[in-house]
């Protein structure tokens, strides 16, 4: 029981943190229906700024933890965000209208580029960072010495989470912004015709994806405290995966895929092998989509001749 | 429905229907959000932007250029490197500051915006004769290294044999991604369950690599049948995904079972391939004493090379010829149009299972080409990276055009090996400076610009296998293909 609770902390943890990377691709895809490949390296980019920028808040001298956290998520966010702008810009903006493959290759180039951009600028090995946010609170104590504990890194995570989440549902569905996505996710020429500024809306929605990525690379950086320059490959599948899993397209089935797919991972990895975790949440993807072909909480999609 | 709008038009004033088509004309497509016209100069507008660029590139660079982390004694430390980042965001600058005052002069550009339809023009003479050019090349090449370049003869025959596999999965994967219109992510796991039937059956059962060989094919078919079984009924993107996730199961697979399939040590000692018994080594009862001929180790290459022209030209012959049968035009169909396919009757599970099935035999056959070549595997060969070389190979090259997807092998294969040897720049950057670092930095760069440039792919123009009538070239632009659903 006391194991089954950690592990299930844990997981939400790291679903927590698929969750918030999955938003990106399911809010690209919706909107412009192509998968970024890229948008694994935006988030190991967010990690990166994330490290260089507490290291040089440490160089000159501040060390208070909050200020710290919160100086190393405003400006990885805002370089973050430049860079998912940038790369709609040079790589997908001019094959925009062109066939469906297109982006996909230019995604999948940017996705090496940034891969050894990232390699040939800071170096190939392992950056560790010791853990900054240390201690927890005593969920239970057993006598057979088994100890679930909800770490304040934990909760740190899963309330960013929440609020993060809150704040974009809510600029989906409360603001001129979002309500302009949701148009152009229905019908981008319908929209620009009623004077949705397309471009500039889709640009808005790479550049909130790539700010979610930077939050999710800072609280994996915090988390497991080592990033190198290949980690966005893997939590990019992973998160795209849990989009898949959740529904394409819909931002609460996001989340939900996040969350399934980071339970799974650390279920099997708790009860069953290490080694094979990465299958389990593959299959999964697998066996749900046979049955329920459009994810969790995705629209069937109705065919139009 | 029809009369009141009829009756409407006919009481509206004149001219009326003339405004509202100019309107309907004006509004055709996605309006241009032009930026209003601005009173700045010419000089100024450039410096702006220039200005706004060299801004950006700052914001994006500073901690990758100016900011390096390193690892120290006592975990990690910062080192600036504030040269690198001026010099980067001095180029932006000056760059951006050149091309808005000189290139793009006028007005400003149209992005994007409405392209001519690829000219109806019968490329196709040309694309025949540079086959046939090829072809000869390809068939002569061994000889023409020998006479032209003997010192690199092995090296460039080597790269060569590389390339020609790339060829080889680069139509493989054409028939599921070209022709069928299915997107497959994880294509490498047919090469590598190729390489791995024919490493397992020739090192435990003794077998030969001519046995061996279709075997290996079959197997990945049988793979590609049970994989494909349960997902082919999913839409385009989901069958990317869950062929990307069967690819990393079989490397995790592959990578863990370390009994069965060696794990990261992978499996060593594959034989080599025989010509009818005869074994390319020294000695008695090899190649060059059958023949009587001094021995050299390029026998080997050259006899590889020939092998996988020769298992690159079958995958190229079965292709053109599947596309005659009624298979092959359903592939095609479902390519364009998977609705009017089956109100057709046709039964698309089964068409698409034929298309991925066939595609991963073919690259069965690669991958125990490859395995019989290296004489070693594991499953560091067949990562994500390879199934996205093949596959911007195969974008690259134009869908469906079998001499575009040789063509940008040789481009892309060829590139990368070239920009191995780049040791010239040490020259200019100094010697710490190490080509081989900027290799695959420079290949996704090149994909991503190749992309941009032509989205149709090298050879956009490619004519359908059953025309109705007289025979036209179709324009890139026109079809739809690569939809997957």
């Amino acid at each position: 029981m006391e194991y089954f609770l950690q592990q299930l902390i844990n997981g939400v943890t790291l679903g927590s943190i698929y969750g918030l990377i999955a938003i990106g691709y399911t809010m690209v895809y919706g909107i412009i229906g192509m998968i970024n490949f890229a948008h694994g390296e935006i988030f190991m980019i967010g990690s990166f700024i994330a490290l260089a920028v507490f290291l040089a808040l440490a160089a000159l001298g501040i060390t208070f933890l909050p200020i710290v956290l919160l100086l190393m998520v405003i400006v990885a966010m805002i370089c973050t965000a430049a860079w998912g702008w940038t790369i709609e810009r040079v790589a997908y903006r001019p094959l925009r209208g062109s066939f469906r493959l297109a982006p996909l290759i230019t995604a999948i180039g940017m996705s090496i580029f940034l891969q050894n951009f990232v390699q040939v600028t800071q170096g190939a090995r392992v950056k560790p960072l010791p853990p900054q946010i240390q201690g927890g609170i005593t969920l239970m104590d057993s006598p057979n010495g088994i100890v679930v504990q909800l770490s304040y890194i934990q909760i740190i995570i899963i309330a960013m989470t929440i609020v993060l989440m809150t704040a974009f549902s809510l600029i989906i569905s409360k603001t001129s912004l979002g309500r302009q996505q949701r148009a152009c996710e229905q019908d981008r020429k319908m929209a620009s015709l009623l004077g949705v500024n397309v471009d500039r809306t889709i640009s808005l929605t790479f550049v909130m994806g790539a700010a979610l990525a930077a939050v999710a690379g800072m609280m994996f950086l915090l988390y497991y405290g080592v990033i190198d320059f290949y980690i966005g490959f893997i939590a990019g599948v992973k998160a795209f995966t849990a989009a898949v899993l959740g529904g394409i397209g819909s931002l609460p089935g996001a989340m939900l895929g996040g969350l399934a797919i980071g339970l799974i991972e650390t279920f099997w990895q708790g009860y069953f092998s290490v080694e094979y975790k990465d299958v389990a949440a593959f299959s999964i993807l697998a066996i749900v989509l046979i049955f329920l072909p459009s994810g969790l909480l995705g629209r069937p999609e109705v065919e139009k001749v | 429905m029809t009369d009141t709008t009829s009756s409407a038009s006919a009481n509206r004033p004149e001219g009326a229907e003339r405004l509202s088509e100019e309107r309907r004309d004006a509004m055709r497509g996605e309006p241009p959000f032009a930026e209003a016209p601005s009173d700045d100069s010419r000089l100024v507008r450039a410096l702006k932007e220039a200005a706004i660029t060299a801004g950006l590139v700052a914001l994006l660079t500073v901690f990758f250029f100016l900011f390096r982390t390193d690892i120290a004694v006592g975990g990690l430390a910062l080192t600036l490197d504030p040269a690198l980042w001026i010099i980067a965001v001095a180029i932006a600058f000056v760059g951006r500051f050149l091309l808005t005052y000189f290139v793009f002069a006028g007005e400003k550009p149209t992005i994007g915006g409405w392209k001519k339809v690829a000219s109806t023009a019968a490329r196709w003479p040309i694309g025949k004769a540079l086959g046939i050019v090829l072809l000869a090349i390809a068939f002569t090449l061994p000889f023409l290294l020998a006479i032209f370049l003997p010192s690199q003869n092995r090296y460039l025959l080597d790269l060569a044999i590389l390339i020609l596999t790339y060829v080889m999965l680069g139509w493989g994967l054409n028939i599921v991604v070209g022709l069928a219109g299915l997107l497959d992510l994880g294509y490498v796991a047919f090469y590598a369950v190729g390489a791995y039937s024919f490493a397992l059956l020739a090192t435990n059962f003794d077998l030969g690599f001519w046995v061996c060989l279709p075997m290996a094919g079959l197997f990945a078919a049988l793979w590609g049948i049970v994989l494909g079984f349960p997902v082919l009924r999913l839409r385009g993107d989901y069958l990317a995904i869950v062929t990307l996730a069967f690819g990393e199961i079989i490397r995790v697979v592959l990578l863990n079972w370390s009994d069965f399939t060696g794990g990261p040590n992978g499996l060593l000692g594959i034989p080599k391939p025989t010509l009818f018994g005869l074994e390319f080594s020294r000695g008695e009862g090899s190649f060059s004493d059958f023949f009587g001929l001094d021995y050299s180790s390029t026998q080997r290459f050259v006899f590889l090379y020939y092998i996988i022209l020769a298992l690159a030209l079958l995958t190229n012959f079965v292709t053109m010829r599947m596309r005659k049968l009624p298979v092959g035009r359903a592939w095609e169909a479902l390519r364009e149009d998977e609705i009017a396919c089956r109100s057709l009757g046709i039964n698309t599970v089964n068409v698409k299972l034929t298309a991925f099935a066939t595609g991963a035999m073919f690259g069965g056959f690669a991958g125990s080409f490859f395995a019989t070549r290296q004489g070693f595997i594991s499953p560091e060969s067949f990562t994500f990276i390879e199934s996205a070389i093949i596959l911007a190979i195969v974008v690259l090259g134009g869908l469906g055009s079998q001499l575009g997807v040789a063509i940008a092998a040789v481009v892309m294969i060829g590139g990368i090996e070239l920009l191995r040897n780049l040791t010239f720049l040490q020259a200019i950057f100094g010697a710490g400076f190490d080509p081989t670092q900027y290799r695959m930095l420079i290949f996704g760069l090149a994909m991503v610009l190749i992309m941009v440039w032509k989205p149709r792919g090298l050879v956009s123009t490619r004519s359908p296998s059953a025309v109705y009538k007289e025979k036209k070239a179709i324009g890139g632009d026109l079809v739809a293909q690569g939809e997957g659903h």
